[in-house]
This record gives C-alpha cells, sequence and structure tokens, in this order.
C-alpha cells in the first residue's frame, strides 16, 4: 500500500466526491418530485396522462441508465438539443429514480386503507385536506423504507455518469489507475468515499423510518 | 305535500333506492324511516340485508339511485350534499379508523380544526370535555396504536361528536371488540342518548337494542318489515312472522347456554 499516493491524491477524491453528491442529490430531488406526481396521476386514475406514466415507468426501469444518458448526451445533439454533462447526468438519474420513487409511493398510498378516507369525508374533509392531513403522511411512512432505499441505489447509480465523461469518483478512480496503476489504493479510496456518502444516508433512513412508524408506536 | 310536515322530524329517509353496481337485486328498495329530535333508532336485520349501507347512504358515503334523504326540511341526498352538510351527521364505524398519524388529541381536533376553521383554544377545550367525559383525557397525547379497541371505538365516538353534529350513526360499533370492551363503549352511547343526542344505531347487542331504543326498525330483503315506536312491544311481541323469526334466532342462543350451565 501507497499511502503518499492515497495522500497525494486524496484531495482528488475530495472534488470528484462533490460532484457525485450534487448530480445525486438534484437528481434525487427531481426524482422525488416525479414520483410524487406520478404516483398522484396514477392514484387519481387521470385519463391518459395515467397511460403516459405507465408508459414512462415501463421505459425508465426498463432501459440501463448508461443507456438512457448515451442518449441524453450523444442522442440529443442530433436533435438540436445540447446539454451539459451535468444536466445530462441530474437528469438521467431523475428519469431512471422518478419511476422507483412512484412506485415507492404507490405502494405507500395503497396501503392507506379506504376507510380511512371514508372517515375523512363523514368529518366533512375535502380531498386536499385527506390528502395532505391523514392519507400522505400514512403513505410517507408506509413508502420510507423503499425511498430510503432507492435514494441509496440513485447515490451508487450516479457512477454510471462516468461514462459520459463527467468527473465523478468512479471517473477519477478509472482516471488514477490508467495513469499510475495504483489499483488498490484508487480502489480503496473510491470504496471509503461511498461508504462515507452512504452511510449517513443510512443512518438518516433509519432514524426517519422509526420516528415516522405510526403503526408500531 | 298533502301531509303536514312534522316538524320533530330531524332526518327523513324517503323511498331510498340503492343498487350496487353490477347487481340486479337493490340492496334497499324503497326504505323509508323518520326520525325525530332526540329520538333512538335501532336498525335491526340479518347480516346483509343493508343496515350499514343505509347509514353510508345517509351520511352520503353511497350514491343513491331513488328516494331522498332530507336533514331538517332540506334534501341532502345525491348533489346536494356538501362539506358542511356533512359536518352536521357524525359517524361512528365498525373498525374505529383512528387516523394513525395522529396523537388522540389530533384525530379529534383536526376535524374542528381544518374543516370548520375554528379556533384552537376552543377546540381544545371542547376536546378536554369531551375525553374526560369518556374517560380518556389522560390518554391526548399517545397514538391510536397503543390504545385497545375500547379505548380506540370511544375516541371515535368523540371524533365524530367534535363537529357538534345533530344526528350520530353508530354502524356496528362493537362488533370488532373484545367482550368485555363492549360495554364501555355502549356506556358511553347510552349516556349521549340520555343527554337527548339524535341517534341512529346498527347493532347486534339485543339486550342493549333493547334497552336504548326509542324506536325499532327491522330490515330484511330491501325492505322494512317492521318499525315500532314501541320497543318493548316489539321485542315481546312482535307483529310480524319475519319478526319473530328474526329475534328467534338470538332466543334459540339463549336457551342453549341456559342448557350449558
Amino acid at each position: 500500500m501507497d499511502w503518499s499516493f492515497i495522500q497525494k491524491f486524496a484531495p482528488y477524491y475530495v472534488l470528484a466526491a462533490q460532484v457525485t453528491v450534487s448530480i445525486s442529490f438534484w437528481g434525487i430531488v427531481l426524482s422525488l418530485v416525479i414520483g410524487l406526481v406520478c404516483s398522484m396521476i396514477t392514484e387519481l386514475k387521470v385519463p391518459v396522462a395515467r397511460q403516459i406514466v405507465a408508459a414512462y415507468i415501463e421505459l425508465s426501469r426498463g432501459t440501463p441508465l448508461l443507456v438512457q444518458l448515451f442518449f441524453l448526451y450523444f442522442g440529443f445533439p442530433k436533435l438540436g438539443i445540447t446539454l451539459s454533462a451535468e444536466t445530462c447526468a441530474i437528469v438521467g438519474l431523475a428519469f431512471l429514480g422518478g419511476s422507483y420513487m412512484s412506485e415507492a409511493f404507490r405502494g405507500g398510498i395503497e396501503a392507506v386503507g379506504p376507510t380511512q378516507t371514508e372517515s375523512c369525508r363523514v368529518l366533512g374533509m375535502t380531498w386536499g385536506q385527506t390528502m395532505r392531513h391523514v392519507v400522505i403522511p400514512q403513505a410517507l411512512s408506509t413508502a420510507l423504507p423503499g425511498v430510503v432505499a432507492n435514494v441509496i441505489f440513485l447515490v451508487k447509480e450516479s457512477s454510471v455518469v462516468s461514462g459520459i465523461a463527467l468527473a465523478d469518483l468512479m471517473y477519477l478512480t478509472k482516471d488514477l489507475i490508467g495513469l499510475y496503476y495504483n489499483t488498490t489504493e484508487s480502489l480503496l479510496m473510491l470504496v471509503v468515499a461511498y461508504t462515507l456518502i452512504l452511510l449517513p444516508i443510512s443512518i438518516v433512513g433509519t432514524i426517519l423510518e422509526r420516528r415516522f412508524d405510526y403503526a408500531r408506536r | 305535500m298533502s301531509e303536514t310536515p312534522d316538524n320533530d322530524i330531524i332526518l327523513s329517509v324517503k323511498d331510498l333506492v340503492k343498487r350496487y353496481k353490477g347487481s340486479e337485486q337493490p340492496v334497499l328498495n324503497g326504505v323509508s324511516v323518520d326520525v325525530r329530535r332526540g329520538e333512538t333508532v335501532v336498525v335491526l336485520g340479518p347480516s346483509g340485508c343493508g343496515k350499514s349501507t343505509l347509514l353510508r347512504c345517509i351520511v352520503g358515503l353511497e350514491d343513491i339511485q331513488g328516494g331522498e334523504v332530507v336533514l331538517n326540511g332540506k334534501v341532502i341526498s345525491g348533489s346536494a350534499r356538501t362539506s358542511a352538510l356533512r359536518q352536521r351527521i357524525g359517524m361512528v364505524f365498525q373498525s374505529y379508523d383512528l387516523f394513525p398519524n395522529k396523537t388522540v388529541l389530533g384525530n379529534v381536533t383536526l376535524a374542528p380544526l381544518v374543516v370548520q376553521g375554528r379556533e384552537k383554544e376552543e377546540v381544545n377545550a371542547q376536546a378536554e370535555q369531551l375525553l374526560q367525559r369518556v374517560g380518556l383525557w389522560d390518554k391526548r397525547d399517545v397514538y391510536p396504536s397503543t390504545l385497545s379497541g375500547g379505548q380506540k371505538q370511544r375516541i371515535a365516538i368523540v371524533r365524530a361528536l367534535m363537529t357538534n353534529p345533530e344526528v350520530m350513526l353508530f354502524d356496528e360499533v362493537t362488533a370488532a371488540l373484545d367482550p368485555e370492551m363492549v360495554h364501555e363503549v355502549l356506556q358511553v352511547i347510552l349516556e349521549l342518548s340520555d343527554q337527548g343526542m339524535t341517534m341512529v344505531i346498527v347493532t347486534h347487542e339485543m339486550g342493549f337494542a333493547r334497552a336504548i331504543a326509542d324506536q325499532v326498525v327491522l330490515l330484511d330483503g330491501g325492505g322494512v318489515v317492521e318499525c315500532s315506536h314501541d320497543p318493548e312491544s316489539f321485542f315481546e311481541m312482535p307483529s310480524t312472522q319475519r319478526a319473530k323469526d328474526f329475534l328467534g334466532t338470538f332466543e334459540f342462543r339463549r336457551e342453549k347456554r341456559a342448557e350449558c350451565t
């Protein structure tokens, strides 16, 4: 183990980790929004939009992220739309994550029994009030483990963006290995970096799950 | 209308027809019931006769195919149903459906605060008074999952009362409870009756029905088989054979129990 190599390149890993965290963060935020909207459309059985959502979910889940990124990065310019590598990465993650989040939310909403909404109707609550005060809080509680799993999945999946020349953790590692052949050191720093990013997410996820586990409190 | 309207009638169900989608036979086929102010109406009948459906139609959870529901002289069924009207009829379900994401206090104050837009202090004062009455004020900050079935049901009753409804509907509220918890819930309903609350109760507890009823309605085959304002004589000497048969099913159980001891 060449510790001087690690010492020398650790700051680069900090920079690359910032890229990974930043694109993951925005990709996840967008995928949460997309997921919430899609699950609402599915739940409300909105005509036409519902079919579009179903098609989107199949397409998004059924194609690899790398293919989606290539499509955005190399395909879109041919259509006259040129996006930066960062934008492609964020849009790609959101496109992929949106369907996963949507399915997690849908599971949560469906787990809220019809008697809950009936109780709300009898109390005179509107649809919006019912959603805000009763259905969504309970749905989030049920969906939370799935959502946390998706967040972790998306952070890891972001390593694919190295394929469109974005200098994330994976890209840096491949670069260092190619330049210096310090495979062990580079991979060690890669593993440590991902663990340092993901461990807090995992811990916060567990805390949130406990905090919002209404059924077992 | 040729008949003089009875000012005392607060809730009136007229020729109600309810047919579920995909079914030829209506569940309710021309059911009429009048409920006077302060009266307790007990609806009896075999399983599947449409007792619960009747309550669900009154409160507006089911659309109806004929007839109307009138509250205080105003038609409230069909498109006339609004949020404001819903608050005037309270309903408690068999499965006590408290909101698991809210504390006991959160459950009972949600509708008054959110739907009625009332002041928090006043709502909390009312919640305290009602929860004290059912003996659960000390449980105000706990979540429903930690409560017993009987406690949950008493809170569900308080939740329904919080919007100050004019009529309360109870749909087999003790059917899902362990026997030892039935009494504490029925006691609360009895007290409400004594305080003059107008109520429509669907129940299988014959002893309770007999104790609380001012009017008994026996439903079967989609219609009212017998309607009596004299519950004592209804339970002692029902006038129709169908009512005799129905009450007989409860008699039989009692005889068998006597043999065992």
